[in-house]
C-alpha cells in the first residue's frame, strides 16, 4: 500500500539529489554547508523511521547548527534569463499552464478515486491527498519534460534553485510541529489553562466570550497552531463558563472558537508554513510582510467572531 | 508553571530576530528540561516529533516542476495573460482568486491552491502584471506588497473556507474534544456555524482588496514624488 513511508523515500531521494548537486556547485561559497544540511534532511527521510529517537534528535540538532550558526549559501544553477523566458513564453503560449494545473487536478482526482472501494488498498486512504499531490508532480513532469525538451537533471537543478531561495525556512514548519509536541509533553497547555481560568473575570457573558475568542487568538499566536490552542482554551474558558455557567450552545462555541484561533494564525511567525515560508518563497525582503498584509483583516475578523459568538451562542 | 519559560524564549527570540531554527530548538530544549525531562530524553522527544511530522515537508517535492516551468516562462505567460485584460486590477484579481479558493476549500478541495503550487508560479505574477498594466513599472517596495497580498489572499480564503466542509481536520478535532467532555455534536452542526464567519471574511477581506488598488496607486504616486 502506498502511504507515508513511500512518500518519505521519494522526498529522501529528492533531498539526496539536492545535496549532491549542491556539493558540485563551485559558485556557492557555502556549498559544503548546503550539502550537509540537505544530506542530513535526506537521512531523516530515508532512515528516520528506523533510527532510535535520540539519533533522530541529533540529526535535527546537527541541521540546526549547520543552518543557524554557520548559515546556508545560495547556489547559482544555470537557468534562463528574463529575455529567454519571454521568448519561450511567447512560443509555448498557454500550453505552459497545463503541467502546472496537472498537479492540483491529479491531487483532486486521486483524492476521490483512491477512496473508492474498487481502488481501496492501493493507497492509504488517510494519505490519499498527499499521495495524489506527489503523483501529480510526476504527471506534470511527464507532460512538461518532452514539451520543453528538458534533460532529467534540469528539473532537479531548477528545484535546487527554488529550494535555495527558501533555505532553512523549508524545515521551519516541521520544527514548529515538533516544538508543539515537546510543549504538550512538558505540560505547557495545562499551565496556560490554569493561568487563563485564574485571571478571568467571572461575572459577565460578554467578558467570557471575549476572553475565549481573544484567548484563542493569542494562544494560537504563541503556539502557532489553533489545534494546540483549542483544547486548552476550551477546557479553561469555553466549557466551564460559556457552556456550563451561562448555558451557551457548545457547537457554536466550538466552531466560532476555532475560527477565532485562525485569526491568530494569520498574525504570528510561529505559523511558519502560512506566513514565513511564503515570504521566503516569494523572495520578500521583510520576513513578516505576509503577516503585515493580514493583520487588518485578522483583527476585524476577530472582532466579528466575538460579536457573532456573543449574539448566537446564548440564543439557539 | 516553569514549562512556560519556553514560550518566553520563543517570543524573545522572534523579537530579537534571531535565526528561528535556533529559537525553536532552544525553546524545545528549555521547555523539556523545565518540564522535568533529562537532556537525552528531551533530544529524543524532539527527534521523535520531528520524524513523525515529516509529512509537513514532503510538499517540497513540487519545486522541480515549478522551477522547470518557470525556466520556460510560466510567470511571463501568466503576466501576458493578465496584462492583456484591462479590467483586471490587482484588487479584483486577488478578490476573484479569494472567492475561488474559499468556495473550493468549503467543498473540501483544499489542495487546489497553496503557496508553492499556485501563488508563486501563477497568482503573484498575475497580481504584479495587473498592477503594472495600470501603474507602469512597479517600485520594488510596491512589488513586494503585491506579492505579500497574494500570499495573504490564499491563507485567509483557505482558513475561512475549509471549516464549512464537514470532514476537515479542525471540525473533527472540535467534535472529538466535545465528545471527550460528554457533548455529542454532528460535524454538520459545527460546519454550518462556520458560514457566518466565512461571509464576514469575504466582506472584510473583499473590501480590503477593493481598497487595495487605490492604496497601491497612492503609494506609487508618493514614491515617485
Amino acid at each position: 500500500m502506498i502511504g507515508l513511508e513511500v512518500l518519505y523515500v521519494v522526498a529522501g531521494v529528492f533531498f539526496v539529489a539536492i545535496a549532491g548537486l549542491s556539493a558540485r556547485d563551485k559558485t556557492n561559497p557555502k556549498r559544503w554547508k548546503n550539502t550537509t544540511f540537505w544530506g542530513l534532511f535526506a537521512v531523516s527521510f530515508l532512515f528516520g523511521s528506523h533510527l532510535p529517537d535520540v539519533v533522530n534528535g541529533l540529526v535535527v540538532l546537527a541541521m540546526v547548527l549547520t543552518a543557524g550558526v554557520f548559515g546556508l549559501g545560495r547556489g547559482a544553477p544555470a537557468t534562463t534569463g528574463p529575455e529567454e523566458r519571454r521568448a519561450s513564453a511567447a512560443r509555448l503560449g498557454s500550453r505552459l499552464f497545463l503541467p502546472a494545473l496537472a498537479i492540483p487536478f491529479t491531487a483532486l482526482t486521486g483524492t476521490f478515486l483512491f477512496k473508492r472501494p474498487q481502488l481501496a488498498g492501493i493507497v492509504d486512504p488517510k494519505q490519499a491527498t498527499l499521495v495524489s499531490l506527489i503523483l501529480g508532480v510526476f504527471v506534470a513532469l511527464a507532460m512538461a519534460m518532452p514539451m520543453l525538451g528538458a534533460r532529467p537533471n534540469v528539473p532537479m537543478q531548477e528545484g535546487r534553485r527554488l529550494l535555495d531561495t527558501v533555505g532553512w525556512a523549508a524545515i521551519l514548519p516541521q520544527m514548529l510541529a515538533a516544538l508543539g509536541a515537546v510543549f504538550a509533553a512538558a505540560g505547557v497547555g495545562t499551565a496556560i489553562g490554569k493561568l487563563a481560568s485564574a485571571w478571568l473575570p467571572a461575572g459577565s457573558e460578554f467578558a467570557a466570550v471575549a476572553a475565549y475568542t481573544f484567548g484563542m487568538a493569542i494562544f494560537t499566536m504563541i503556539m502557532g497552531n489553533a489545534f494546540a490552542a483549542f483544547p486548552v482554551m476550551t477546557a479553561g474558558i469555553g466549557l466551564p463558563l460559556i457552556v456550563q455557567r451561562f448555558g451557551g450552545n457548545p457547537a457554536i462555541m466550538g466552531a466560532v472558537g476555532m475560527l477565532s484561533g485562525f485569526c491568530g494564525t494569520l498574525m504570528t511567525p510561529m505559523a511558519a508554513n502560512f506566513n514565513i515560508v511564503p515570504a521566503a518563497l516569494l523572495e520578500l525582503s521583510d520576513r513578516n510582510a505576509v503577516i503585515k498584509a493580514q493583520i487588518p483583516t485578522a483583527l476585524l475578523l476577530l472582532l466579528a467572531n466575538t460579536v457573532l459568538m456573543y449574539v448566537l451562542v446564548f440564543r439557539s | 508553571m516553569l514549562s512556560l519559560i519556553g514560550i518566553a524564549v520563543v517570543v524573545l527570540g522572534f523579537m530579537a530576530r534571531l535565526n528561528p531554527l535556533l529559537v525553536v530548538t532552544a525553546a524545545a530544549l528549555v521547555t523539556g528540561l523545565a518540564g522535568g525531562m533529562g537532556p537525552v530524553e528531551v533530544v529524543a522527544t524532539f527527534g521523535k516529533a520531528f520524524k513523525e511530522n515529516r509529512y509537513v515537508s514532503v510538499v517540497w517535492v513540487v519545486l522541480p516542476v515549478i522551477g522547470l516551468l518557470e525556466r520556460a516562462g510560466l510567470q511571463e505567460r501568466a503576466k501576458t495573460l493578465i496584462g492583456g485584460i484591462h479590467a483586471a486590477t490587482t484588487g479584483r484579481l486577488l478578490l476573484l482568486y479569494f472567492v475561488f479558493r474559499q468556495i473550493t476549500a468549503a467543498l473540501g478541495l483544499t489542495s487546489l491552491g497553496g503557496h508553492a503550487q499556485m501563488v508563486r508560479p501563477l497568482i503573484a505574477p498575475m497580481a504584479e502584471a495587473a498592477a503594472e498594466s495600470h501603474h507602469g513599472p512597479l517600485p520594488e517596495e510596491a512589488r513586494q506588497t503585491v506579492r505579500a497580498h497574494a500570499a495573504a489572499a490564499d491563507n485567509i480564503a483557505l482558513f475561512f473556507g475549509e471549516d464549512i466542509f464537514i470532514a476537515i481536520a479542525s471540525i473533527l478535532l472540535i467534535k472529538g474534544f466535545l465528545a471527550q467532555n460528554g457533548i455529542l455534536v454532528e460535524p454538520l452542526q459545527l460546519s454550518v456555524w462556520a458560514i457566518p464567519t466565512a461571509i464576514c471574511a469575504l466582506l472584510i477581506h473583499g473590501t480590503q482588496m477593493m481598497l487595495f488598488d487605490r492604496h497601491l496607486a497612492r503609494r506609487i504616486a508618493e514614491g515617485r514624488r
